[in-house]
Formats: structure tokens, C-alpha cells, sequence
């Protein structure tokens, strides 16, 4: 362990979240002021230090931190590029998704233990991103379930009991599974870092079998935060959070922890060359397209918007283990990026939920019909997100629906365009209707009469919507620029193959 | 100039046992305080002796073995005086707020007698830690055994006197058993010192004799499945810092024993069946008591039977152990070591998040006054520091990173998987999600909506701390659990003495 800054960095990156959440424990309900204040200089110094260090590694520097735990086990929190990609996204939505929350919870009980768990839950994903090796990225996996559970069930009624419930059978039981996939995994290949094109090559002809095994039992403990059908159960349940929290859960921290860590199995522990000669990817890429279909179909017949928006979550977070699971480089480019896009997408589609939840008490999709006049900035936003959910060019989700083809065209498995085909159909049959009536329909809710004036939620409620939905579409405007997440996108894959 | 620290840390505590006995209450107290933080200094003393210099050894009267008896402490020992110094300081502090805010009668003859007992078990306990003779070993284990019943039956309720009664006559059979062990093995090789008959035992009929009668004794003794009936009435019916006392201290001793015994005397004795065997009592341990604790209703009972679930996990060090044979020269036996560490390492983070659970609860039942788990509802918004103390042991106990019972599930499940024996990986896991099951179970009420004008007895914050301060070591000894794994193996626990065994 040395000292120097660059050591320090990626622990203070983690700290800064944590040391926050601690405070904000202490801090008695009624101290608004001081919890707001605490929340958003802990968001912003963790958005100032991520930029540096993202600046930093841009500058060929080293951000490592390693501590010995017990023979052969360090704990290693590492900024790589595939990190970056993961810790920029949380540092950035989680800033908003403070402000949000702040005004989404105003005056309710709980706050205190509510942001306190939100801090550590933000703690967790980016741990999980600047995990440097398997172990390193289990704990705080686990840490992950352990700080959601408590916002999952915050309302404290016997429905978000139950779901509590639900969630937390689904996630103890994934990090069961997937903690003896890393223990049998470190039984045959020692301590091993995450290295781009994999770590395992070198294996005798003799573990292959077990490696095979191991595999299997990664992807399933992975593919339920990832929420891989039929082990997706606990998404749809979760929505009895409040809307922050299913916000959060549904772009960077659950389900992005679970794909995030498939894609660094494949590409950083396996090598997804290794791993496609072994034959271990097509079973990833069927189980990724099925999960695509069950998901869209699901949410077409959904009446109640949180669960649409959910069961299109458990789809579109699939495209980003399916362009992991093929092999060539647009494929992962394809994958990848959709990491990013997706989040940005669908953070802005749950904070336009919340919004029309709070402000007019429309929770069904039927009872949407002219929403869009009493909130036209927030349904704009919401159509920015349904769009580029579709994939509807120049938004951020064409990007990845355009790379996802192309590379399963490269990669030699063209029948995946028909996935794709089909779940941009259902895509569009299941937000299309919305926006329609959120535009064009007739107001039949009694809050949506069309005599009465415009009525936006607050500032600190809207300006994040906005906020995010103009990021997706930035990030579909501005790819070619160097710093898009796309560019940083290809950067990552060009180092994943071998030479 | 000879180093003082072994016996000083033996007569410490019963010197200060023997004070309070005679002097009056109000003094007992502070007497006992000196004493628990003047024992706790020597053993952290002691350990540190072990770091810089290694093994210790100390002839009493100066009489070498065989003729005399001496006292050594190897790395096993320092973790085991480690675990006693801990939990048993934080349980001190802890008493002195418990029997100061109990008023009613059982509770203040409790508090009279309960500075003696609970110092003359501690140093029973030092004294065990560090003795090498196998019949002092059984003096030192009914001293332990006795002084243990006293404890439970010091309130002199109903049922915490059939409790004692079932503990005292189990506590009874095992070390007859054990008795009658030691006196085989002293029918054949004349000498009761460990060192020596390490080297001297081979894998003859009387060997297995004195081993099965020895290991079962002490089996009953540490309540392994199914010889654990004794077990959850004790721990449930008795006083707050008892149940801690029991629950972390006293059932670690019989383990200690029988780890000390399999792997220094018995060495060339025991079998690979023998091994299985005792895994696979401790798979039944870990589903069987967690079945039992998920059907509680009433709070301590509940915490008991995860003790008797939490104990199956020590046991997967003999399955491995005995696959790999350390005698004839010491073979290189990575997965024995780690299996070894992965046991003791779950020792003693069983014993200190279980002992802050026990506080916990005592204090939740203290203010309650009913330890039906209904009556807890909404405590969390009342006594948050309690609570938060008992997630956080809870979070151990699941054995969830970061804490010291993840280090030690991660080494047992490492060791069973490197040695090929993959069939408990299932069990450990499996283990985690039960425990977590009745872990939630426990604290969903005091999360609950409750009434929150129930009238509550005040809790003294010396009480809630020593709860929470348990609950942050268990998660402390997670993150550097190198440093006391180092400990541990010093002078190489897991050899057989006289095997003239390689390094390790």
C-alpha cells in the first residue's frame, strides 16, 4: 500500500458517498437544510473527483488501490476504462437523482434513514464498477443488496414488505450462487485481476470443464440483478419503491451491477475470444435474446406505467449482455454503450413517472389521455426517453440498436437482427400508445381538464428530467466527439481482442 | 527474568473472582471492572508476546514436563484468549449498566453472585487456553461447565432451573466422557502432557477408544447436532450478558478442545470417516437449527438456535483436515491450513457478533419487558443505536462481506472446494441464505409501525454502546483479518506434535 494520490483516489471516489451516507444517518429528520446541503456537496465532490480521475486516466495515469485482505485475496479498486464508462454514468445520474429526490420526498417520514441508504447504495454501484478483481467487485455486490433492501421496502407497507421480500430472495440467492463461482474460480486460478482479453487463457486443457461450470454459475448469480429471464421476478415487484429509488435501481445501480459484472466475466476474466472458443457465449446469447422478447412482450399489456417502464427495463438491459456475448468488436461497442444510453434513457422515463404520479396522481397509462397539455415539458421529456428507447435516430438508443445489428451481422449470427426487429416493433407498440395519448388524446381525468392552466412540478422535480433526457440525446448528437460515451465505448473494445 | 504474563492472566481473574465474593456489592462492581480491563491488558499483552517472540511456554514451580506441568500458548491459544478478552470486556461494561437498571428481587441476588461466577469462568477459561495437560484440561473444563450452570441459575426462576438442570447434567456427561478418555490414554502411555503423547499415540484400539469418548464428551459439550438439546433453553431463559457469556465463550472451549486434540494428539488416529462424520453433523447443525430458529416467536430462543446453526460451520475444518494427513513428515496441506482458518476465523466472529446480538436483545427485552417479538415492534425509532448495533452483528452472521464472517465463509468455502470436497459448498451457502432468512426475521418487528407512547424502561447508553461497539469489531475483524490469520499460525496449530513435522 503506498500513499501517493493516485493510490488514494479510487478510495476517495467510494469514501466520498459513504462518509456522506454515515452523516446523513445522524442527522435527525427534521434538519432538511443541513441533509440537503450534506447530499449535494457529497454528490458534487464525487462528480469533481470522478472528472479528475476520468481526465487523469484520459492522461495515461494510474489510479490503483490495493489492500491485502487474507493470502491471495486482495481488495482492489482500479480506474480502468471500462470503470470509467460505469463510475462516470453513477456520478452523474446520482447528482440528479439527488435533486430529485430531495423534492420528491419533501416533508414525508424517514428521511434520514431514506438518504443515508441512498448514499451507500450509491457507494456500492460505484464500487462495483471500480472493482479490480472478482472479489473485490462481490463485496460490494452484496453491499449492493444489503443497501437497496432498506429503500425497496421504505413506505414500510405489507405490499413493499412483500416485495422487500421478493427482492431480497432474488438477490441473496444470485450472490450465493455467484459467491461460489468466485471461490471455485480462485480455487483453480489464484488471485486474478481483471485484465482486458482475460485472464484465463493459460489453463490447462483439464479445467476447462471446470471453467465451463464456473461460468454458468457467474452468469446465473450476475443475471439476476442483470434480471435474465426467469430470473428477473423481483424487477417487476420492486416498483413499489419510490420513484427515485426505481429510477436509480433501473439505470445504474441493480440491474447495472449485474450486466456490468457480465461484461467484465466475459471480457476481463475470460477473454471473450477464450470464452467464445469454449463455446460458453451462445447460451449467454439466447438466454439475452429470449429475455429481450419476454420482456417487450410483457410490457405491451401493461396498464400501469412504473410496471411498463419495468418490464421494458428487464428487456433493455439485455442488449447490453447480448452485444457482450457476440463476438466482434461492434457487437461490444454495441453493448457497451448501451450501458450508458440505456441509463440516461430510462432514468429520464422513471423521473417523468414519478413526476406525473406526483403532480397529478396518474399512475395508469389509461388515465394518461392529454397529459401532455397540462405537462407538456415533462411529457417532452418522457418522449425524448420513449424514442430512443425505439431507437429512433439521432437519439442516443439508435446508436446501440445500430452497432447491436451490425455486430451480430460480423459476428456471424444474423437471425439476432430479428430479435432486435421484433423488440423494436413491441418497443414501439408499447410507448407509442403513451405518447399518443399523452399528446393527441382527449383528457378524461378529472386532473387533466383541459380549462385549467399548465402545471409543471417544481424546479427540482422537472429540471432533472429535462436534464437527463437532453443527455440522451447529446449523446446521440455528439457521438463522433471524442468524449461520448460511444467513443469511450470503442476505445474499451479495440483493447478487449487480441492483437 | 521469566515472563509472568501465562499464570498472571490465569490468577488475575480469580484473584478479582475471589475479592468481589468477599467483599460488599457496591464494591463488587468496580472490583469487577478493574479486573475484566486488567485481564483483557494482560491477554493483549501475552498475544503480542506471541507476535514478537512466538511460541510461549511456562514451567509452574519451575517443574519440567513429564514431571511437572507447564502452560504454552501457540497461535490457537492467542486467538481463543483474544476472543475471551474481547467479548468478555465489552460484557463486563456491559453488566455493570444491566444490573444497575434491574430493581426486582431475582435480579439483585443475580447481581450479587454474578461478578464472582462470571470471573472465575474467565480465568477457567484463560486457564483451558493455555494449559497442556489433559487432566488439568479436565479440572479447567467442569470449572467452566459449573461456573457456567451458576451463571444460568442465578435468577432461580422455574424455568431457568430446568434449564440449568438439562445444562448441568450434559455439561456432566461430557466430561465424564472425556474422563474416561484421558484415563486410557494414561493406562497406555503413562503421561497426560499433550507434546509428549503426540508423539507418542499410534492408531491402536485404545486410541480410537480415547478419541471417540473424548471428541463425543466434548461434542456435547460445544451442543453439535443432535447432541444440542441442552442448549437453546440455557441460552434463551438466562440473564442478558449470560446468554452472551454461553453463547460466544463457553461452547468455543469444548471446540478449542477438540481441535487441539484431533490435530496435536490424535493425528495419526483420525480417519477419513471420521472426518466426514463430523461435517456432516455440522450440515445438520447449520439446516437443522436454522429450521428451528426460522419457527421462533420469541426472541432469545431465536438467537439461541442460530448459535446452534452458527456452531455447524466450525466443523467443516475436520472433513478436510482428515483428507489430508499432516504426519509422516508434514505434506504440503494448503486446504487443511486454510480450512483451519476458516474454522477458527468463524469462531471468533461468531463470538463477537453473537455476543452483540445477545446484548442487544437484552436490551430490547429490558425495554420491552417481554421478549415475545411482537412486543418489539417499532422499537427501531426508539432505541436506533440497539438496533443498528444488531443489523450490523446480523450482517456478519450472514456472513456477508465486509465482515469477519465473510472471511471466514470465504476461507471454509475455499478449502472445502480446493480439497474436492464440493458437496458442502451447497451447505455453506445454503447456511448464509437461512441465516439471513431468520436474521430478517428477527429485525422486521422492531422495523415494524409500532405504538410509540408504549411506555419503555430508560436504558442505560453504556449498555447500547458495548452492544454496537461488539457489532463494529465483527465487522472490523473482516477487513483485517491478515493480520489476526498471521496470529493464528503461530507455532502451527495444525500439525501433530512429534510428527516431526516440516513447515507447514
Amino acid at each position: 500500500m503506498t500513499w501517493d494520490l493516485n493510490s488514494w483516489l479510487p478510495v476517495l471516489v467510494v469514501a466520498s458517498s459513504l462518509v456522506t451516507g454515515i452523516f446523513i444517518f445522524f442527522l435527525p429528520d427534521e434538519k432538511a437544510t443541513a441533509r440537503t446541503i450534506f447530499n449535494l456537496s457529497g454528490a458534487l465532490l464525487k462528480l469533481v473527483l470522478v472528472l479528475y480521475m476520468g481526465w487523469g486516466a484520459y492522461q495515461g495515469e494510474v489510479y490503483e488501490f490495493r489492500f491485502s485482505i487474507v493470502l491471495g485475496f486482495d481488495f482492489l479498486l482500479r480506474a480502468d476504462l471500462l470503470s470509467l464508462l460505469l463510475v462516470t454514468l453513477s456520478s452523474v445520474l446520482w447528482f440528479f437523482t439527488t435533486i430529485y429526490a430531495i423534492g420528491y420526498l419533501e416533508g414525508s417520514p424517514n428521511r434520514a434513514r431514506f438518504f443515508g441508504f441512498f448514499s451507500l447504495c450509491v457507494t456500492a454501484s460505484v464500487g462495483v464498477a471500480m472493482a479490480g478483481n472478482l472479489i473485490t467487485f462481490f463485496i460490494f455486490y452484496e453491499f449492493l443488496t444489503l443497501s437497496t433492501y432498506p429503500l425497496v421496502v421504505h413506505r414500510g407497507t405489507e405490499d413493499s414488505m412483500e416485495a422487500g421480500r421478493t427482492y431480497l430472495w432474488y438477490t441473496m440467492g444470485g450472490g450465493a450462487v455467484l459467491f461460489v463461482g468466485v471461490v471455485w474460480l480462485h480455487v483453480i486460478a489464484g488471485g486474478i485481476d481483471f485484465q482486458s482479453t482475460g485472464a484465463l487463457r493459460g489453463l490447462p486443457e483439464s479445467q476447462h470443464l471446470a471453467l465451463a461450470i464456473i461460468f454458468a454459475l457467474l452468469m446465473i448469480g450476475l443475471g439476476v440483478k442483470a434480471a435474465l429471464v426467469p430470473l428477473h421476478g423481483w424487477l417487476p415487484v420492486a416498483m413499489v419503491a419510490p420513484a427515485p429509488v426505481s429510477a436509480l435501481l433501473h439505470a445504474v445501480a441493480v440491474v447495472k451491477a449485474g450486466a456490468f459484472g457480465i461484461v467484465r466475466v466475459v471480457y476481463d476474466v475470460f477473454g471473450i475470444e477464450f470464452a467464445a472458443e469454449r463455446g460458453l457465449l451462445m447460451p449467454l446469447t439466447i438466454m439475452a435474446s429470449i429475455t429481450i422478447l419476454y420482456g417487450s412482450l410483457r410490457a405491451l399489456t401493461q396498464d400501469d406505467l412504473k410496471r411498463r417502464l419495468a418490464f421494458s427495463t428487464v428487456s433493455q438491459v439485455s442488449y447490453i449482455a447480448l452485444g457482450v456475448s457476440i463476438l466482434g468488436q461492434t457487437a461490444t461497442v454495441g453493448g457497451l454503450v448501451h450501458l450508458v444510453h440505456q441509463g440516461l434513457m430510462k432514468i429520464t422515463l422513471f423521473f417523468c413517472a414519478g413526476l406525473f404520479a406526483e403532480v397529478l396522481h396518474v399512475k395508469k397509462i389509461s388515465a394518461m389521455s392529454g397529459i401532455g397539455r397540462r405537462m407538456p415539458v415533462t411529457m417532452a421529456a418522457f418522449t425524448i426517453g420513449a424514442f430512443g428507447m425505439i431507437g429512433v435516430p439521432p437519439i442516443a438508443g439508435f446508436l446501440s440498436k445500430w452497432h447491436l445489428g451490425l455486430g451480430a451481422l460480423e459476428g456471424g449470427q444474423p437471425w439476432v437482427i430479428g430479435v432486435l426487429l421484433a423488440s423494436t416493433l413491441m418497443n414501439a407498440g408499447y410507448f407509442l400508445p403513451i405518447l399518443y395519448k399523452g399528446w393527441f388524446g382527449t383528457p378524461i381525468n378529472a386532473a387533466i381538464l383541459e380549462d385549467k392552466p399548465k402545471r409543471e412540478a417544481p424546479f427540482a422535480l422537472l429540471m432533472p428530467a429535462v436534464v437527463t433526457a437532453v443527455l440522451s440525446l447529446l449523446a446521440g448528437l455528439l457521438a463522433g466527439s471524442e468524449i461520448s460515451p460511444l467513443a469511450l465505448a470503442q476505445a474499451i473494445a479495440a483493447k478487449e481482442y487480441l492483437p | 527474568m521469566i515472563d509472568l504474563s501465562m499464570p498472571l492472566i490465569i490468577l488475575t481473574p480469580l484473584i478479582g473472582s475471589l475479592i468481589c465474593f468477599v467483599t460488599r456489592r457496591q464494591w463488587a462492581v468496580w472490583i469487577g471492572l478493574v479486573t475484566a480491563a486488567l485481564t483483557t491488558g494482560l491477554s493483549i499483552k501475552l498475544i503480542w508476546m506471541l507476535v514478537t517472540e512466538g511460541v510461549q511456554t511456562y514451567a509452574l514451580g519451575g517443574w519440567q514436563a513429564p514431571l511437572g506441568i507447564h502452560l504454552r500458548a501457540d497461535g490457537l491459544s492467542a486467538i481463543h484468549l483474544f476472543m475471551t478478552a474481547v467479548v468478555g470486556l465489552a460484557i463486563s461494561v456491559y453488566a455493570h449498566g444491566y444490573f444497575g437498571a434491574h430493581h426486582d428481587d431475582g435480579e439483585q441476588r443475580s447481581a450479587e453472585m454474578f461478578w464472582p461466577i462470571w470471573l472465575f469462568l474467565w480465568g477457567g477459561l484463560n486457564a483451558l487456553y493455555l494449559s497442556n495437560d489433559l487432566f488439568n484440561l479436565y479440572v479447567l473444563l467442569e470449572i467452566v461447565g459449573l461456573a457456567g450452570v451458576g451463571l444460568l441459575t442465578l435468577t432461580g426462576t422455574r424455568a431457568v432451573l430446568i434449564a440449568g438442570m438439562r445444562y448441568l447434567l450434559a455439561a456432566m456427561a461430557g466430561s465424564l466422557a472425556y474422563l474416561l478418555g484421558v484415563a486410557l490414554l494414561y493406562a497406555a502411555h503413562s503421561t497426560l502432557d499433550i507434546e509428549l503423547l503426540g508423539g507418542l499415540v499410534q492408531a491402536d484400539r485404545v486410541a480410537v477408544a480415547a478419541l471417540t469418548l473424548m471428541v463425543m464428551g466434548l461434542l456435547l459439550k460445544t451442543a453439535l447436532f443432535p447432541l444440542h438439546f441442552w442448549l437453546p433453553p440455557a441460552h434463551a431463559s438466562s440473564t442478558a450478558p449470560v446468554s452472551a457469556i454461553l453463547s460466544a465463550l463457553v461452547v468455543k472451549a469444548s471446540f478449542y478442545l477438540i481441535v487441539r486434540l484431533w490435530f496435536q494428539v490424535f493425528g495419526h488416529v483420525v480417519t477419513v470417516e471420521a472426518g466426514q462424520l463430523l461435517g456432516m453433523l455440522g450440515a445438520g447443525a447449520i439446516v437443522w437449527g436454522s429450521i428451528q430458529a426460522l419457527r421462533q416467536t420469541r426472541l432469545k430462543m431465536l438467537i439461541a438456535y442460530s448459535t446452534v446453526a452458527q456452531l455447524g460451520y466450525l466443523f467443516f475444518l475436520f472433513p478436510v483436515a482428515a483428507a489430508f494427513p499432516t504426519v509422516n513428515g508434514g505434506t504440503m496441506a494448503p486446504w487443511l491450513v486454510e480450512a483451519g482458518k476458516g474454522s477458527i476465523y468463524h469462531a471468533l466472529s461468531h463470538a463477537i457478533s453473537k455476543a452483540s446480538i445477545f446484548l442487544s436483545a437484552g436490551i430490547l427485552l429490558h425495554a420491552a419487558g417481554s421478549d415475545h417479538m411482537d412486543r418489539m415492534r417499532g422499537l427501531a425509532d426508539r432505541l436506533p443505536i440497539t438496533v443498528f448495533a444488531m443489523a450490523l452483528a446480523a450482517v456478519n452472521l450472514m456472513g456477508l462481506p465486509p465482515s469477519g464472517g465473510f472471511i471466514a465463509k470465504w476461507l471454509t468455502a475455499h478449502a472445502v472446494i480446493g480439497a474436492g470436497q464440493w458437496w458442502w459448498a451447497p451447505v455453506i451457502v445454503g447456511g448464509g441464505l437461512l441465516t439471513a432468512g431468520y436474521m430478517f426475521a428477527m429485525l422486521r418487528p422492531v422495523f415494524l409501525p409500532g405504538d410509540p407512547h408504549q411506555p419503555l424502561r430508560p436504558v442505560p447508553r453504556s449498555m447500547e454502546f458495548c452492544a454496537l461497539a461488539m457489532a463494529v469489531v465483527s465487522i472490523l475483524i473482516g477487513i483485517r483479518a491478515a493480520d489476526l490469520l498471521d496470529v493464528l499460525m503461530i507455532g502451527q496449530p495444525f500439525v501433530a506434535f512429534g510428527s516431526g513435522g516440516g513447515p507447514l
